[in-house]
């Protein structure tokens, strides 16, 4: 299947018989009188998945999804229906529920439907899409995995690993006249290890992935030191060394200290602490703990926070967002003074701001939100080992899971999944898992050191809110934080 | 449901002609509402209906899923031309397979998980169930200056579930919920909190006012909140909170954790896993239950099961698979969604309410944290180690003191369900997992 993204349109035309004459007539009728703004977002998507355990590929699937989705926008009233029957009297029928939130008035507004465009950027063109790739060599590559995490320590008692990979079709026309496509294809690898030592058990997990082609696992892994060492044998040395780390893993600290983050994805931090309460509907609800701080310091003058969904072959980026904005380069934060939020169409139109091509959706169930693409700080000039050595007691902590926030209160947190014990700059034992804790408008503020070696995560994240979830990316300069509350048991 | 039974045969029909030894067919079917309204404005409204289908075959010990939304002739042709290659690419597992034709169940017990009157409602009235709770929410304080907004939802659903080894299974359930959040001010600084109601049937829930009553006094009592001093300490867990405890107990008995070394709680059948306090039911027979079901997910029969008795593991979570891993037959607990294989799920996991008050729980504490919200998934599963970041109130004297924020509680959930020291009375049954106030003897809070 094609990747390139001036087929979309092409693709809708011949697989649901649609013209721009029925786009017109659909978007005629959302739009009545009362209504600022309509779109219609049409999607197709194929998903397959292919997961080992026990040293056997036991699960294979293959989903199918497509339908249609049709907002209507009044102020800041937003009427939405889907279908998943993508059929004229099917768009006419949800047009007519979208349109509720317009009190009155019946009869439909012309809409000229211009012709149709690419999206301005082409990020992720392929020559074969990964859903393309013989299913058998997905199988394969699940087996070396099993092998190699297996050899990498007698302890590794259980592995399993899994390769998902989508490819999506979609095209959005709105009422202004534009109509956009795009095709994005999708792929994530997973591995996770069970180690066992007597009755000591320990997990470790690695993966990655993008919006790239099949042969991304099978290319350099570009770590220092393995020259030659494959991205899915990274992968996979990766989750079994964490966990037979951790059957080494003494009792976390708990209380406030000295934390120092790894490069990559402890990038976690700006997602949770600043970029969460950076998206513009809760700034313009003023619900957010940044509403109506544009221009003041929010963080100290090391850090510049940008987000980025043009990133070629990147996770987290898109051509276009879902509302059809081509996406951007975002500064958020410059030299910790805030700059801008992350927007899309209906809270930039409150806020009589500018797009930014952040309004995304899960899929055509759902409305769109201003929502992440990948979000990182700049470099900074510290050497990362002299970050290290200028701690005098803390948590070096170099691998997460998850993360949430309370976008309110500003609270957020973020879980170790790999941290060590330092002491007078000295790098010591492992620790267990533990959840640190902090204050977005405050957390960056306390930030004193930025390594030099910015890196982006592997391509793993995904994240949620509202009930959607959707692909995103992070990545952060080894950053040395004076002081935040670690949740362990030690005291 | 417009997808007929014979359908279903139909196409499981040609999948045997095509070699396959077994299968199954999931449809699900759906419609759903919902309304946000926002400082007295409608936000929001949106309405869905949506299917999917899921087909499963069986290559001898080879099988595949597929689903699809597309339940065209020619899209479903496609679907099981797409399942038979895949099962041949699978690899053999042995254990796999459905369950044998006796097992199924005959017995559809009826659950009464079917609202009939929220279709009469229009979509004015159902959307000034939220435009009330939101009203109610804000009269009640003027710091309470701010709202995330009042929702109303409700859906429907349809399912039907067909075997090639004759099992026929049909099964429809609504819901409706409302839910409020407000947001209070004070000095620069804002606090939010939320509550809500959610059931089978619109006469069930809670009244707009109580939701919006409650969620501003939610939201009033974190006014103020502070950091305290890292301790070990007592630790009442709210009901509302008490029951993600629940929750992680049932990840821990689920046989697939289990037969993956993934769980704390292996080989702990029959073994004290919590005090003596702790008993715990699996009832999917429950009338009105948000977690009942007249069949599990693989067509065999519902039926209530002691889990935990008296801080007794009695049973684990089990369904055809991962119970044949473990040597166990099916304790009926499997779950199914149209797109995977089936999985493992507790229905209606309840706790038996003890006999304090959470009053008294409170007057018990001399100093300690009483936890209203949890965030974060610092939770690790294999090894049961628990850190997660927490707010509340600080209990002083047996008082509810002042409002505290950005802790986090730690411990190891092993220790923490044989630290249960008072069981509360509180429980609230109409929901899918439930628990009374909790108290743990003692846990890390950390803070400054």
């Amino acid at each position: 299947m094609t990747t390139d993204p001036r087929e979309a349109n092409q693709f809708f035309l011949e697989k649901y018989g649609l013209s721009s004459a029925s786009l017109d007539s659909t978007l005629g009728r959302v739009l009545g009188r009362q209504i600022d703004y309509a779109d219609l977002y049409f999607e197709y998507q194929v998903g397959e998945s292919f997961s080992l355990e026990e040293g056997i590929v036991k699960k294979v699937s293959k989903d199918i999804a497509q339908g249609v989705g049709v907002r209507a926008i009044a102020e800041e009233k937003t009427g939405y229906a889907y279908s998943d029957e993508i059929t004229v009297s099917q768009l006419l029928s949800a047009a007519k529920t979208a349109r509720y939130i317009a009190e009155a008035g019946q009869g439909a507004v012309p809409v000229p439907i211009h012709s149709v465009s690419a999206p301005k950027h082409d990020l992720y063109a392929l020559k074969k899409s990964p859903i393309d790739v013989p299913a058998g060599e997905k199988v394969d590559l699940l087996q070396q995995i099993d092998r190699l995490a297996r050899a990498y320590d007698p302890r590794i008692k259980k592995v399993m690993a899994s390769f998902n990979s989508s490819y999506k079709v979609i095209l959005i026309a709105t009422s202004l006249g534009n109509v956009v496509g795009d095709i994005l294809p999708l792929m994530r690898l997973n591995v996770t290890c069970i180690a066992e030592e007597g009755t000591n058990r320990q997990v470790g997990s690695f993966g990655g992935g993008g919006r790239s082609a099949f042969d991304f696992f099978f290319e350099p892994s570009d770590v220092k030191g393995r020259k030659g060492e494959k991205r899915f044998e990274y992968y996979t040395r990766e989750a079994a060394r964490q966990a037979i780390l951790n059957l080494s893993a003494i009792d976390a600290p708990a209380g406030t200290m000295e934390v120092v983050l790894g490069p990559g994805w402890p990038g976690i931090l700006l997602h949770e602490a600043i970029g969460h309460g950076l998206e513009a509907d809760f700034n313009r609800k003023k619900s957010s703990a940044f509403s109506d701080r544009l221009g003041q310091r929010v963080a100290s003058d090391l850090c510049t926070i940008i987000d980025d969904g043009t990133i070629p072959h990147r996770r987290g980026s898109i051509n276009c967002d879902d509302e059809g904005t081509a996406t951007s380069r975002t500064v958020l934060i410059e030299k910790g003074i805030l700059k801008n939020y992350l927007q899309d169409r209906l809270n930039a139109t409150l806020m009589k701001m500018s797009l930014t091509g952040n309004g995304r959706r899960e899929s055509y169930a759902h409305n769109p939100m201003p929502r992440m693409t990948n979000t990182f700080m700049l470099a900074g000039e510290s050497d990362p080992e002299e970050i290290i050595r200028s701690m005098k007691h803390g948590l070096y902590a170099v691998s997460f899971g998850g993360g949430q926030v309370d976008i309110t209160s500003g609270k957020f947190v973020f879980s170790a999944s790999e941290a060590y014990i330092v002491e007078n700059g000295k790098i010591g034992k492992p620790v267990k898992g533990a959840t640190l804790i902090g204050n977005g408008p405050d957390v960056l503020k306390k930030v004193t050191m930025v390594g030099n070696d910015l890196a982006l995560d592997a391509g793993v994240g995904t994240c949620g809110k509202d009930g959607q979830s959707v692909p995103v990316g992070v990545g952060l300069p080894t950053t040395k934080i004076s002081e935040m509350t670690v949740g362990g048991t030690a005291q | 449901m417009q997808f007929q039974v014979s359908q279903a045969k139909a196409l499981l029909k040609k999948a045997m002609e095509k070699g396959a030894s077994g299968g199954d067919i999931l449809v699900g079917e759906g419609e759903s509402f919902s309304a946000q309204v926002r400082l007295n404005t409608v936000e929001k409204v949106s309405n869905a209906s949506g299917k999917r289908l899921g087909l499963r075959l069986f290559f001898g010990k080879r099988s595949a899923i597929t689903s699809t939304s597309d339940l065209s002739e020619s899209s479903l042709n496609q679907l099981l031309i797409d399942t038979c290659e895949l099962a041949m690419i699978a690899e053999e597992d042995f254990f796999c397979g459905l369950p044998s034709p006796e097992a199924y169940t005959t017995r559809f017990p009826e659950l009464d998980t079917v609202d009939t009157e929220i279709d009469k409602l229009s979509i004015e009235e159902k959307i000034s169930f939220a435009r009330r709770a939101e009203q109610a929410a804000l009269a009640e304080d003027k710091r309470l200056s701010n709202s995330d907004g009042a929702d109303f939802s409700n859906a429907y659903s349809e399912k039907l579930y067909v075997t090639s080894n004759g099992f026929e299974g049909f099964f429809k359930g609504s819901s409706a919920s409302l839910s409020v959040a407000s947001i209070a001010k004070l000095d620069g600084k804002m606090q939010r909190d939320y509550w809500y109601s959610a059931k089978r049937k619109l006469s069930q829930l809670e009244s707009p006012e109580s939701v919006g009553r409650t969620a501003a006094r939610r939201t009033l009592r974190r006014i103020g909140a502070r950091k305290v001093s890292t301790a070990k300490v007592p630790v009442v867990f709210e009901s509302e909170i008490a029951v993600s405890l629940l929750g992680h107990l049932a990840s821990a008995i689920s046989g697939y954790a289990l037969y993956k070394g993934a769980s704390f709680l292996l080989n702990q059948l029959g073994e004290k896993i919590a005090t003596s306090d702790l008993t715990i039911y699996d009832d999917p027979t429950l009338p009105l239950g948000l977690g009942s079901r007249p069949f599990d997910g693989e067509g065999l029969p519902s039926c209530k099961k002691t889990i935990v008795e008296k801080g007794i593991l009695k049973s684990y979570l089990l369904d055809t698979y991962s119970g044949k891993k473990l040597g166990l037959p099916s304790t009926g607990n499997a779950v199914r969604g149209t797109g995977g294989p089936p999985s493992v799920a507790p229905s209606n996991f309840q706790m038996l309410p003890g006999n304090a008050s959470p009053e008294e729980i409170i007057r018990s504490v001399p100093s300690g944290l009483y936890v209203t919200e949890l965030i974060g998934f610092g939770i690790n599963m294999i090894t049961g180690d628990y850190s997660r970041g927490a707010s509340g109130i600080w209990i002083e004297q047996g008082e509810l003191a002042y409002p505290v924020e950005e802790l986090t509680i730690a411990g190891n959930l092993k220790d923490i369900f044989n630290q249960i020291e008072i069981v509360g009375n509180d429980i609230d049954t109409t929901k899918a997992i439930s628990a009374p106030t909790l108290k743990i003897a003692k846990m890390m809070v950390a803070g400054n």
